[in-house]
């Protein structure tokens, strides 16, 4: 099944990020080993030649990371109608054991990518490139990552027999299965809105706060905010956001969302949460970075514009969602 | 904010500038590129309005195809063998269904001659289809003799020739009355080819089929879902089949787009050096060559899909239709629906922006590092 024309392109993806990786390690190891911003020798005035190169490059790579974890579950859904038993990504995805692995990792890597050009970003605003070496430590970091996530999805798109009998969405969300997204999927309706309301909207205030702010309590304040309104934005979807969209009171699953179905409402709202995850989250990291005398003015600055985006991306997730659920017929909650 | 997008504006602008500056180089590369888009898009595009098409033709057909087996070859089902099946909940219908395939010298093509059981037809008529119409000549009221396979000449006269629109399933088929079908292939009476059988609720057709299994262990059940899964996954191979051969030409697509930009003319040289001279930091240079590489592949992206889209969907493909649709004698003219769908999009957009852009990488860097003093002096 590996003529697939998106499995094609996702291994041709990976590989090629995984290549332009490998290709710039050796420059990472040197950087980390003789960067020196006060020296004015030959080698300093190499490397920072070099960096522009190996910046855009792993720039692309991120760029490229985050469009493939978007491509990889849209193709999961549209590989679904080849199995039997599937329904929707949650059956294609099951047909062999690295297909959730694979699509876990591809998240990780996204917030990775995420997180690495936001450094990028601040790291090159700056005059004397204070994140230098970190950012190619960060690099250095990601290679295995990388390396194991092509290697999970050629295992899984190699291992793709159209005659495995795969499990439904059904079996895996169904809320006495013993994983931990049924557990989140039998959260009683009521507390998990009150916990999914309550998390996004202190998030949003929060991120707004840093936004006005700027100062380095809101900063990390707005980054654990948006990982704890990305956790329970995951398990309201889980719990009653899917219930509503299908009008079902036993169908939690995550991806039927996705299907053209039920008009792609799915991507309303992982968009705009993942968008606002990644901003949050990176600002919060960026924090740590705010003493450093070059970058006393630039990450102020970022941060909070990141913020801007956290908080605009979670109060349209959470419209999205109320707007699902007000238009829903269903009656969950009297 | 607004300050970022003007300077954006700007760039775009004199990139736009000294693109025009050099117009015979990057036509050309903008043509090979367009070209290569053209190509991939036509495939892509072409296959999946065939797997929509064979999706919207089986959705007529009927759920459960049973057909008999002896000694793993399909045989006629006998009298008494659709009672001996039984009431099956969930099963609203089940009939027998006549047909079979008959050899025309004359054309030297097969047709398929059906009995059906809801279009009233006369004894000692037919009504054909399209595809036959052509062939043979025929129209309305004419006259046909088709000898059988006992070797008696049997001639039937046209009563009708099927709609146009349907052809892709109708092509070859010549419709009879039961008893002429009966008499043409000498069927015993009471035997049938194979029995349809139509589920309500898709969820049980695969506790109907393992019923039908245990009650007729001689028996094939043939599943609609099964056979669309087949259809698509044929299409999807093709396509990938056609991709991983023109991988070659995006390869080579790869260098020239390399070589293209790692050949700085002197010219080019002289305009970074003067740029950087007057202040342009390298990454500004890379910004604007970024900018000169986006506006390439949008253009030659878009310009590619859309002649794709008119070579597919207006032209029928002329290029490719031998290798993706197959081959038949009495091969059905169909005209494909239109249709875009977004993962195909996607997957194009990897297949030629993201080897382009890998591709320039390394010789924008070149370019954009190049010192102002040697190159002016130079």
């Amino acid at each position: 099944m590996i003529f697939q024309p998106a499995i094609i392109a996702l291994l041709l993806a990976a590989g090629l990020s995984l290549f332009m990786l490998l290709v710039a390690s050796p420059f990472a190891v040197q950087v980390i080993r003789h960067w020196d911003i006060a020296s004015g020798s030959e080698q300093q005035l190499k490397l920072e030649r070099l960096t522009y190169l190996f910046s855009t490059l792993v720039a692309f790579v991120c760029l490229v990371q985050i469009l493939a974890a978007l491509l990889f579950v849209f193709n999961a859904d549209k590989m679904s109608v080849m199995f039997v038993g599937a329904m929707c990504a949650v059956g294609a995805l099951n047909v062999n054991a690295y297909g959730f692995p694979a699509l876990y990792l591809q998240l990780a890597l996204f917030f990775l990518a995420a997180l690495w050009l936001a450094i990028n970003h601040a790291d090159s605003r700056a005059r004397d490139y204070p994140l230098v070496k970190l950012k190619y430590l960060l690099l250095l970091a990601a290679i295995p990552l990388f390396g194991l996530s092509l290697y999970l999805q050629l295992q899984y798109f190699l291992g793709l027999k159209a005659d495995v009998i795969t499990s439904c969405c059904g079996s895996m969300f169904s809320t006495d299965a013993p994983t931990l997204a049924s557990e989140m999927s039998a959260l009683a309706p009521q507390p998990a809105l009150l916990g999914f309301y309550g998390t996004i909207a202190a998030a949003v205030l929060l991120s707004a706060w840093h936004w006005r702010q700027r100062g380095d309590l809101s900063g990390y304040a707005a980054g654990l905010g948006s990982l704890a309104a990305f956790v329970a934005a995951i398990a309201g979807i889980l719990a009653f956001v899917s219930l509503y969209i299908y009008e079902h009171p036993n169908h939690h699953c995550p991806f039927c969302i996705l299907k053209p179905d039920y008009d792609y409402q799915g991507y309303w709202l992982y968009v705009p949460l993942f968008a606002a995850a990644a901003a949050g989250m990176s600002a919060g990291a960026l924090r740590c970075f705010s003493r450093r005398p070059s970058l006393v003015h630039v990450v102020p600055q970022f941060t909070a514009r990141l913020a801007g985006i956290a908080a605009l991306g979670y109060l349209l997730f959470a419209l999205v969602a109320s707007l699902m659920i007000w238009r829903s017929n269903l009656i969950l909650l009297d | 904010m607004n300050t970022w997008i003007e300077k954006q504006r700007h760039l775009i602008d004199f990139t736009l500038a000294s693109l025009a500056r050099r117009k015979g180089k990057n036509l050309g590369l903008l043509f090979i590129y367009t070209l290569l888009v053209f190509v991939l898009a036509s495939v892509a595009l072409y296959t999946h309005a065939l797997r929509t098409e064979a999706q919207k033709v089986l959705a007529g057909t009927p759920e459960i195809v049973l057909q008999r087996l002896v000694a793993g070859r399909h045989d006629l089902i006998p009298p008494g063998y659709i009672e001996q099946i039984g009431r099956i909940r969930g099963v609203q219908k089940k009939e027998g269904r006549l047909w079979g395939y008959y050899y025309d010298s004359v054309v030297k093509a097969n047709y398929t001659f059906m009995a059906p059981r809801d279009l009233k037809i006369e004894r000692g008529e037919i009504i054909v289809g399209p595809a036959l119409e052509r062939s043979r000549g025929l129209a309305a009221g004419n006259g046909i003799s088709f000898r059988s396979y006992s070797g008696e000449l049997h001639t039937f006269i046209i009563a009708d020739v099927l709609p146009q629109n349907s052809e892709l399933v109708s092509a070859d088929l010549v419709l009879m009355h039961e008893a002429d079908f009966r008499a043409f292939f000498k069927y015993p009476e009471g035997h049938f080819t194979d029995v349809a059988m139509s589920v309500a609720n898709p969820q049980e057709i695969k506790n109907v089929a393992i019923k039908l299994m245990d009650s007729l262990p001689d028996s094939r059940p043939i599943l609609r879902d099964e056979v669309l899964r087949t259809y698509a996954s044929i299409f999807d191979w093709r396509e990938g089949i056609m991709l991983a051969l023109l991988s070659a030409a995006i390869l080579a697509f790869g260098i020239f787009a390399w070589e293209k930009a790692a050949g700085l003319s002197a010219e080019e040289k002289r305009e970074i050096g003067i740029l950087k001279a007057i202040g342009w930091e390298t990454g500004d240079v890379i910004k604007m060559k970024f900018w000169e590489g986006l506006l390439i592949s949008l253009t030659a992206f878009f310009a590619g899909y859309v002649a794709a889209y008119l070579h597919v969907f207006h032209f029928d493909a002329i290029l490719f239709e031998s290798v993706l649709k197959g081959w038949a004698v009495l091969y059905p003219r169909f005209t494909l629906p239109p249709h875009i769908d977004g993962l195909q999009v996607a997957t194009l957009f990897f297949f030629t922006v993201f080897p382009y852009t890998a591709a320039v990488l390394v010789p924008i860097w070149r370019a954009a590092t190049t010192d102002p003093d040697t190159v002016m002096r130079g």
